[in-house]
């Protein structure tokens, strides 16, 4: 298919992982798809704190493309790395339709809800909820932790920059050294974190790389 | 009322002044409900809007509102209050005057709004922001009159439709509300009535006498301009001498970044160090504010400046006018005029200078123009909906309100006089609940109808939200700069499209210094100095205006002529020369001329129908190229013509020009077009979808602004017929992409297309090959540039083997460092 051959190979520990055009992680070996930060429910937060309505198809844009990547990788495992609804309360306020369309997508894989900084506590929705996961020498978090070794998180919603000869790409991207891998966002409304933000300096090793998502995903040294 | 009463008349006495017939008119007329004066520059026209205010005043002393006084400009409004304090405390009438605007204290605006002065002057902005809340009708109880200032200037704008929707709030508080429009000379004065009165009762309009004609001529040098850019360096030294010759001068330009560089440049070459200084909107407040204070008090001998000084300060002595390059617009270009000799009866002097050859022609068409007193102008048609949307949540945050009610008095807005009841319906569920397709989380809408059938907002916390939003002026995005360092001092600011493109050492101008690019710092440009001579060049919100169509029309006319006896020998020579190898373009046909050279095969199609317009043809045109296996690989336009370069010679144009074809290319091209998505920012923060970037959301950085292009893109997807599309689609065909005018060449010239087929490039054409701003074609330009900037950044890391897609030869990426 299209989109399997767009996907970036790259070795993290000890892991063979690929990076998706989506800003999705796949795991072949164990068969595991890695999202973060889809925010569902965004829209409806906002509106309710009195702001304007933002267009309602956040929800639909982000599972359509979730389960483009889970058909093209098959993938048996699923991993929602946190913040993966964009506030506790709204989960409930999910329209019928999405909740079902969730639900159909969870039918026959083991589905993982990490607990994020926006979803702290269980949902309501099928699929087990943890805090943090271990597997195969790769721990699993929302919220990237110092000292830590192997570990894949989510939280900032990198993303980088390029200049391309008189015009400047932005793209969601990917982070990585030697010990952390940090996810961009996957939803559809959810803005970025500049690569070169303090934060993520300090967070990232210098010689990290950053693989921008995209129709072909690319790698790149963390612009800083 | 025609006779002043004692204390003005003695005023007048004293000042040994005579009050102008058009000031005594305005007296005479002061109960007209609503009147326009249109009156040139220095006509004492905002006395003449004054004078029945204290008039009144003195006669009938009260408290509270009396007149509400709008201008376009802050520093309009505090100019003028300085103006008006002179015969009020002179003449000892017990009136009292206060500015309002976006700059006034909060103390102060809450008193304000407690206790009214009697004239209050502020801003379209600062209005509608007094109607949104509950307390208005107590704070305008008792308003008489309403003046606007410059309303030529707000008429061509957003902020004039807001304007006259406030002011239809107004009428409903206060039914007596008089209204007076004082505008500058225009093309048009009825479509400005039109926008005055309040639809549908009629707008008296007094034209004070025009004045002397004004002394303009264009600076002839000793060398030639240059075949093209815009910069009229050639002009420096002739220019220091005018301004060595004269008292003050003003030197206008049509960008910032034109000003910058010839500001540079006149300091070059100013050897006797002349006080000379810069002014545009770029600036630092601070900096602005000096050098205007240093031009009111005589000390600066020539101001390079854009249209930041276009409207009417009191700027003293100006004895002349410069502007650079061609004015693009003949109403504008006397609007300008007027700064010079601020005083009514005398002659203005002005000088304009081409930046290039072609600009020779337009410069003297335009001064026909001026003599001929032929303006031009386009009218802007009906009111735009993302106005509407903002006006009708200002409405809501002033309390509950009726939409039958509130439909009526909008449509007394002479811009939205033909707003349908459905056109209304729309844009209040826009409001209301997003007004999408699918129709989701019902209990947040913004805005809930009631029981009684009034609307209200659901939360009214949002009434602050609504508030912080006023206003149809766009900011682009913009970066401060400041000198690197503790506490460095700001320059101004730039696009942060441009801040983007810097590197570290990179250099630009601002405030005619050129400074070093040394990194960003919370959201802050921090620059140091550098010695170099050469910058690269500042790119900041350079605003090209087009060519007005009249212009336009008046240029081809020209080349109608036989001989150019009133062009410079070099300019006529060129056009004789045209003839003699082509043939010169004329108004009622198209003419194209194809001819091979640099390797490929050149097309010009001189459409004439101004910048942004050819731009869009451009595009329109390698589209259908391409469809037809043209193999189109760039082009460039500018105010004239079109360069379009490929493989392929075009011997059958007139499929090409099929407007039906160029109009459908348009749909599809538009729609993930750059120029589409800046007009969705731009409406969609208007109509309340996006909020401002306020300093405070900037900071947190981390998921802060939602990508205003990812709502365009969503709502593409999945509700292309959205309102806010609608009105993207209305916005950008009459702003940037212009589709009218090539609507309009297409039936001016009626499929009368002359291909001609040369051997080499035209001396018509030739400037177009120096044009700056050339567009390649390419489909998946973005991907392929990004594989290959990718490829080299790889080498230069010595990591070339990281994307080659083989996970067996990935590295143990990358290199272990011990953290």
């Amino acid at each position: 298919m299209e989109q399997a051959r767009n996907t970036l190979p790259f070795r993290f520990r000890d892991a063979r992982l690929e990076a998706l055009p989506s800003g999705a992680l796949f795991w072949p070996e164990a068969g595991l798809l890695v999202v973060s930060d889809l925010h569902f429910g965004k829209c409806a937060r906002l509106s309710a704190v009195g702001g304007a309505a933002l267009p309602p198809y956040e929800t639909r844009d982000t599972l359509l493309r979730l389960e483009g990547d889970l058909e093209t990788t098959g993938a048996a495992r699923v991993i929602c790395l946190g913040d993966s609804f964009d506030a506790s309360e709204v989960e409930g306020e999910l329209p019928e339709d999405d909740r079902v369309w969730i639900t159909r997508l969870q039918a026959g894989r083991d589905w993982v809800w990490i607990e994020g900084n926006h979803d702290p506590g269980p949902v309501a929705l099928g699929g087990t909820h943890l805090a943090e996961l271990s597997i195969g020498g790769l721990v699993f978090r929302h919220i990237a932790t110092r000292g830590a070794a192997g570990e894949v998180s989510g939280h900032y919603h990198p993303k980088a920059r390029l200049k391309l000869r008189g015009r400047t790409l932005s793209r969601p991207c990917f982070l990585f050294d030697a010990e952390r891998l940090i996810l961009p966002a996957y939803g559809a409304y959810t803005g970025g974190l500049r690569s070169d933000s303090a934060a993520l300096r300090a967070l990232m090793a210098e010689d990290a790389c950053a693989i921008l998502t995209g129709p072909r995903p690319v790698a790149i040294p963390m612009p800083r | 009322m025609t006779t002043l009463p004692a204390p003005l008349q003695g005023w007048f006495d004293r000042r040994g002044w005579q009050i102008h017939p058009h000031q005594r008119e305005m007296l005479a007329r002061a109960a007209d409900p609503c009147l326009l004066l249109i009156a040139p520059t220095g006509g004492g026209k905002t006395l003449a809007g004054f004078l029945p205010t204290l008039v009144e005043l003195s006669e009938a002393p009260r408290e509270g509102l009396h007149t509400l006084y709008i201008s376009p400009l802050k520093a309009l409004a505090a100019d003028i209050r300085r103006n008006l304090l002179i015969p009020i405390e002179e003449a000892g009438l017990p009136i009292r005057v206060e500015d309002r605007t976006g700059d006034t204290p909060s103390s102060r605006k809450r008193r304000q709004r407690a206790d009214p002065p009697q004239i209050l002057l502020t801003t379209p902005e600062s209005l509608a922001l007094l109607t949104s809340y509950e307390d208005a009708p107590r704070m305008f109880a008792g308003l008489q009159r309403v003046v606007i200032d410059e309303i030529h200037a707000l008429a061509e704008s957003k902020r004039g439709d807001q304007l006259m929707l406030a002011l239809a709030r107004l009428q409903t508080m206060c039914p007596g509300l008089r209204r007076v429009g004082l505008s500058a000379t225009v093309e048009d004065p009825e479509a400005i009535a039109r926008l005055l009165a309040r639809h549908p009762d009629p707008c008296e309009i007094l034209q004070a006498d025009p004045g002397p004609e004004p002394d303009i001529s264009m600076l002839v040098t000793d060398e030639a301009p240059p075949w093209s850019g815009g910069g009229a360096a050639y002009a420096i030294p002739a220019v220091l001498e005018q301004v060595k010759k004269h008292r003050t001068t003003l030197i206008f330009h049509n960008t910032r970044a034109q000003a910058e560089i010839f500001f540079h440049n006149l300091w070059l070459a100013n050897e006797d160090a002349l006080p000379i200084g810069i002014h545009h909107g770029s600036l630092d407040r601070g900096q602005r504010e000096k050098v205007e204070a240093a031009m009111v008090r005589g000390e600066l001998r020539a101001i390079v400046c854009t249209g930041s000084l276009d409207l009417g300060i009191d700027w003293g002595d100006v004895d002349l006018v410069i502007q650079i390059g061609a004015p693009k617009n003949v109403k504008r270009l006397v609007q300008r005029i007027g700064r010079a000799n601020h005083r009514y009866n005398a002659p203005s002097k002005a000088l304009l200078v081409p930046a290039n050859r072609f600009e020779v022609v337009e410069c003297v068409a335009a001064l026909e123009a001026v003599k001929a007193r032929e303006l031009d102008g386009e009218w802007r048609g009906r009111g735009p909906r993302d106005v509407l949307c903002q006006h009708i949540l200002i409405a809501a945050c002033a309390g509950p309100f009726d939409a039958d009610a509130l439909f009526a008095e909008m449509t007394q807005a002479g811009a939205y006089a033909d707003l349908s009841r459905a056109e209304f319906d729309a844009c209040l569920a826009f409001c209301a609940t997003g007004g999408y397709a699918l129709r989701a989380y019902d209990r947040w809408q913004r805005l809930l109808q009631r029981e009684d059938g009034l609307w209200q907002l659901r939360d009214p916390r949002s009434a602050a939200r609504i508030r912080q939003n006023i206003g149809t002026i766009q900011d682009t995005d913009t970066l401060k700069v400041r000198w690197r360092g503790r506490g460095g001092a700001p320059l101004g600011e730039i696009e942060e499209g441009f801040a983007a493109s810097l590197s570290r050492g990179d250099t630009f101008l601002i405030g005619g210094q050129i400074v070093r690019y040394e990194g960003l710092r919370e959201m802050t440009v921090e620059v140091s100095r550098d010695a170099a001579r050469k910058p690269k060049i500042a790119t900041f919100n350079g605003t090209k205006f087009a060519t007005s169509t009249q212009l336009s029309q008046r240029i081809l006319r020209m080349f109608g002529q036989d001989r150019w006896p009133e062009l410079p020998g070099h300019t006529a020579e060129w056009l004789s020369l045209q003839r003699e190898v082509s043939r010169l373009p004329e108004p009622e046909r198209l003419l194209i001329e194809s001819f091979p050279h640099d390797g490929r095969e050149q097309l010009v199609a001189y459409g004439f129908a101004g910048r942004n317009a050819m731009q869009t043809l451009g595009l329109l045109l390698t589209k259908r190229m391409e469809e037809e296996g043209l193999a189109p690989m760039g082009f460039v336009a500018s105010d004239y013509a079109v360069l379009i370069w490929g493989l392929d010679a075009v011997t059958d144009p007139k499929p090409l020009f099929d407007l039906a074809k160029l109009e459908a290319g348009l749909e599809t091209w538009l729609q993930g077009n750059a120029v589409m998505k800046r007009t969705f920012r731009a409406s969609a923060t208007i109509a309340g979808l996006i909020e401002r970037n306020t300093g405070g959301q900037r900071k947190s950085g981390r998921q802060a602004t939602m990508s205003s292009d990812i709502l365009y893109d969503t709502l593409v997807k999945y509700d292309p017929d959205h309102l806010l599309l609608q009105i993207t689609r209305e916005e950008a065909m009459r702003g940037l992409v212009d589709f009218s005018r090539i609507r309009e060449m297409c039936e001016r010239v009626e499929g009368r297309i002359d291909l001609l087929r040369l051997k080499r490039v035209s001396p018509l054409s030739a400037p177009l090959f120096l044009e700056p701003g050339r567009i390649p074609i390419a489909g998946l330009a973005d991907e392929r540039l990004m594989q290959e900037e990718v490829a080299a950044l790889l080498d230069e890391a010595g990591l070339s083997q990281l994307n080659a897609g083989n996970p067996t030869i990935v590295a143990e990426s990358p290199t272990k460092t011990q953290k």
